[in-house]
C-alpha cells in the first residue's frame, strides 16, 4: 500500500500544477497596453473558443492578421458553439464563435449584459454520397427527410428515381452517415429539414438528433466524410470544405424556388442576400427564398460583449473582428466558405463602433 | 503498474497517531504535515468534484425525477433518460472482462509459475507497454483499422447465425464496425495490463513452502496451481478483475470513437450502441440547459458506480492480502 500513498501525493501535485496553469492562462489575457495611443498599433492577447465550423477560417485569419497587428496575439480554441457561449458567459474568453443564436435557456447565463452578434460567413452543408458511376444526383427536401428517417432504404427507391430521370440508380441499400458529437452542422441540417418539410420531418431540430438505428456515426465533419468515402451506398451531411477536401461527390438540392442548386461558395452567398436580418443581426440562412440559393446553407457568428472591461480589449476586439468582416473575407472562398453578402456585411461593420469600455 | 491507480485509493490510510508527532524532529514533523495535507487535498478535491457536479446536475434530477432512468435520450425532443448509456456501460464492461480476464490470469500464471524470472521480465515489460498507449490512440486505431477490418467478420457471423434463437439475437444483423463488441474488445486490450499485473502480484504472495509441499505430495504443476495457488489468490484476482472493470467503465475517448454513438438498448452486440463516458465526451460541447445537466448527472452516476466498484475491489484485495499474510 506504500506505493499507492506516494502516488496520491504526486496526483495532488499534478492537480495543483494544472490548476495553477489554468489560472495563469485565464489571467494572461488582455494584459497588454496600447503603445501608440491610437488604434494603429495594439498589443495584447485575445482568447476565444467555440464553433469548430469557424476553426479553419480563424486559423487562417489569425495567421494573416499578424501582418496587420504584429503585437496582438489571438487564440481560437474550438470546442463547439455551446462551449464557446458558456466560456463567454463565464468570462474565460473575450469572444465566442457560435453557429446559432444564444438559446433561450442560456440567456440567463449572460446576466443581462448585452451580447453583440457579428456574422462572419456562410457555408453550405453538402449531401455527400458514395455511389460509383452516379454523378449529378438530385435530391429534394422531402426525399432527404425520408432518407434520414430510414423511410427510403434503397437507392433505386421510386421517390429518388422520380426526380432523377435517366439516372441508372443501383439497388444498393442506403447507409446513413451522421455526427457522433453534438454539432452546429447537425443543428442547421435538422433546422433545414424542419423548415422545408415540417410535416414530413419528425426528428426535430437540435445539435444532436436521435438518428434511426443503424446509422454510422463519425466524429466531426472529417469523421462523417471518412464514413461516406469508405462505405458504398452511404449518404451523409458534411460541410462543403471537408467534403471538398475528402474528394466526395455531392448532390444538388432543390431550393424553395424549385431550382436544383449545387453547393458552392457563390450559391451559399446567394442564400444570404434574401435573409430576414433581425436588429441584433441574427438570421437563419437555411431554406432561403433566393432562386440562386443553395438551400442547406448555414452561418456563424462571433459573439462579443458590448461593454468591455478595458479600453485596450475593446480596441483589440474592434481591430480583429473588423478584420474578419473586412479584409479577412477574401480568405473565405479558397477555404470553402462563402463571404457575407454586402447587405449583411455592411450592417456588421456598422455595429463595430458599439464595442466600448 | 499502477500508473492507472485511481485517486480514491489514495486516502491517507495510515497517518501515525498524533501523539507520536511531538517527539520527532522538525523535518519529520513538517514531512508528516505535508503528507497529511496532500492526502487530505485529494479527498477534498474528490468531495468538491462530487458536490459541484451534483449541483450542476440538479435540474436534470428535478425535471426528470425517476425519468432519469428512462429509455429515450433525445435532445431534440427534450427527453433525457440514461438507461441506454447505463446498459451500454454494463454490456461493454462485461464483454471487456470476458475477453481480458482469461488472458490476463493466464499471463499472470505464466509469469509466476511457468517461465523463469529471466524470461518473465521482458514479458512484463511488453504487457505493461499496452498500458502506456494513450487511449485516443486505441480509439483511432480501433475505428480506422480494427473496425474496418472486423466489420466483415461481424457481417459474416451475423448472416450465419441470423434466425437461430439465442445466437441470432446476440450476434445477428444489423452489424456495424463501430459497435458494443468493438468497444468491448478495445477496452479488453486496455484493461489487460492492470488485471495482469495485479493478479501477478497476488499470485506471487503464495508461499513457496506451500507450492513445494504440493510438489512433494506428487502433484503436477496444474494440480499445484489448482490446489494451492488458486485457493490462495482467488480473492485477490477477483479484486484485480473489478479494478479492471472500474477502468473499463470510465474509459472515455476510446469508447467514444468505437462504440457507434446510437443510444439504443438492444441484445445485438454487433450493432451500434452508446455508453456513459462516450455520450458525455460527444455531446457536452453543444449542450444547453437540462441536456447539459443530464450529461453532468451521467458523470455523477458514473462517478458513483466506479467508486462502488473500486471500493469493493479494494476491500476484496485487502482482505485476501491480510489472509495471505496470516497463512
Amino acid at each position: 500500500m506504500q506505493r499507492v500513498r506516494v502516488r496520491g501525493v504526486a496526483a495532488a501535485g499534478v492537480a495543483l500544477a494544472a490548476m495553477a496553469l489554468s489560472l495563469a492562462a485565464c489571467s494572461s489575457s488582455s494584459t497588454g497596453t496600447s503603445s501608440g495611443g491610437s488604434s494603429s498599433s495594439l498589443s495584447g492577447t485575445l482568447n476565444a473558443s467555440g464553433s469548430t465550423f469557424q476553426l479553419p477560417f480563424q486559423q487562417a485569419a489569425i495567421q494573416a492578421f499578424k501582418s496587420v497587428q504584429s503585437g496582438m496575439t489571438v487564440n481560437y480554441g474550438g470546442g463547439g458553439s455551446g462551449k464557446g457561449r458558456s466560456d463567454l458567459a463565464s468570462g474565460v474568453v473575450q469572444f465566442a464563435g457560435s453557429d446559432s443564436p444564444i438559446p433561450s435557456d442560456e440567456v440567463a447565463n449572460f446576466k443581462g449584459k448585452t451580447v453583440l452578434y457579428f456574422p462572419v460567413f456562410l457555408g453550405p452543408i453538402t449531401m455527400s454520397y458514395n455511389l460509383s458511376g452516379v454523378k449529378n444526383l438530385k435530391l429534394d427536401p422531402a426525399v432527404i427527410a425520408d432518407i434520414f428517417q430510414a423511410k427510403i432504404k434503397t437507392w433505386n427507391d421510386p421517390a429518388i428515381k422520380a426526380i432523377n430521370p435517366g439516372v441508372n440508380l443501383p439497388s444498393t441499400p442506403i447507409s446513413l452517415a451522421v455526427r457522433s458529437d453534438s454539432s452546429g452542422t447537425t443543428a442547421n441540417f435538422s433546422l433545414f429539414l424542419m423548415t422545408a418539410e415540417p410535416s414530413i420531418w419528425k426528428l426535430g431540430s437540435s445539435s444532436t438528433i436521435n438518428w434511426p438505428s443503424g446509422a454510422h456515426a463519425g466524429n466531426g465533419n472529417g469523421g462523417v466524410a471518412q464514413i461516406v468515402k469508405s462505405t458504398p451506398g452511404a449518404i451523409g451531411y458534411v460541410d462543403y470544405a471537408d467534403a471538398k477536401a475528402s474528394g466526395l461527390t455531392f448532390a444538388s438540392v432543390k431550393n424553395s424556388a424549385g431550382n436544383y442548386i449545387a453547393p458552392s461558395p457563390s450559391s451559399a452567398s446567394a442564400a444570404g442576400t434574401t435573409v430576414t436580418l433581425k436588429p441584433d443581426l441574427t438570421f437563419a440562412a437555411v431554406w432561403s427564398s433566393s432562386p440562386q440559393a443553395y438551400p442547406i446553407t448555414y452561418q456563424s457568428w462571433d459573439l462579443v460583449y458590448q461593454k468591455q472591461s478595458s479600453a485596450n480589449t475593446a480596441k483589440m476586439l474592434k481591430a480583429y473582428i473588423g478584420y474578419l468582416i473586412g479584409d479577412g473575407q477574401k480568405l473565405l472562398t479558397s477555404l470553402g466558405y462563402a463571404p457575407l453578402p454586402s447587405n449583411i456585411d455592411s450592417k456588421a461593420k456598422a455595429q463595430l463602433s458599439k464595442i466600448g469600455s | 503498474m499502477s500508473a492507472v491507480q485511481q485517486a480514491d485509493q489514495a486516502a491517507p490510510g495510515s497517518v501515525p497517531a498524533g501523539g507520536l508527532i511531538g517527539h520527532r524532529g522538525l523535518g519529520d514533523r513538517s514531512f508528516q504535515w505535508l503528507a497529511l495535507a496532500a492526502g487530505l487535498l485529494v479527498l477534498l478535491i474528490l468531495v468538491l468534484i462530487a458536490v459541484t457536479t451534483t449541483q450542476q446536475a440538479s435540474s436534470w434530477f428535478t425535471t426528470e425525477g425517476l425519468g432519469i432512468f428512462g429509455t429515450v435520450w433525445d435532445p431534440a425532443a427534450n427527453k433525457f433518460g440514461a438507461l441506454p448509456f447505463i446498459y451500454g456501460t454494463a454490456v461493454t464492461g462485461v464483454i471487456a472482462l470476458v475477453m481480458a480476464v482469461p488472458v490476463s490470469v493466464g499471463i499472470a500464471l505464466l509469469l509466476t509459475e511457468v517461465v523463469p524470472f529471466r524470461i518473465a521480465r521482458p514479458i512484463v515489460y511488453v504487457v505493461d507497454l499496452l498500458a502506456v498507449v494513450p487511449s485516443v490512440v486505441w480509439g483511432l486505431w480501433g475505428i480506422l483499422v480494427f473496425a474496418t477490418w472486423i466489420q466483415h467478420i461481424y457481417a459474416s457471423i451475423g448472416s450465419a447465425v441470423n434466425g437461430i434463437p439465442v445466437l441470432g439475437a446476440l450476434f445477428g444483423p444489423p452489424t456495424s464496425g463501430a459497435s458494443f463488441f468493438t468497444a468491448g474488445i478495445i477496452l479488453a486490450f486496455m484493461i489487460t495490463p492492470i488485471v495482469t499485473s495485479l493478479s501477478r502480484e497476488v499470485i506471487a504472495t503464495v508461499p513457496t513452502i506451500d507450492r513445494e509441499g504440493a510438489y512433494a505430495l506428487g502433484s503436477t504443476r496444474w494440480e499445484m496451481i489448482r490446489g494451492v495457488v488458486w485457493p490462495h489468490s482467488q480473492g485477490g484476482v477477483v479484486g484485480a478483475v473489478l479494478l479492471g472493470l472500474g477502468r473499463a467503465m470510465g474509459e472515455t475517448i476510446a469508447a467514444a470513437l468505437v462504440i457507434g454513438s446510437s443510444p439504443t438498448i438492444t441484445s445485438h452486440l454487433f450493432s451500434t450502441g452508446y455508453n456513459m463516458p462516450a455520450v458525455i465526451a460527444n455531446q457536452f460541447g453543444e449542450s444547453t440547459g437540462v441536456w447539459r445537466a443530464g450529461l453532468m448527472g451521467l458523470g455523477v452516476l458514473l462517478f458513483a458506480f466506479t467508486i462502488i466498484v473500486n471500493v469493493i475491489a479494494r476491500g476484496i484485495v485487502n482482505r485476501s492480502a491480510r489472509r495471505m499474510r496470516g497463512a
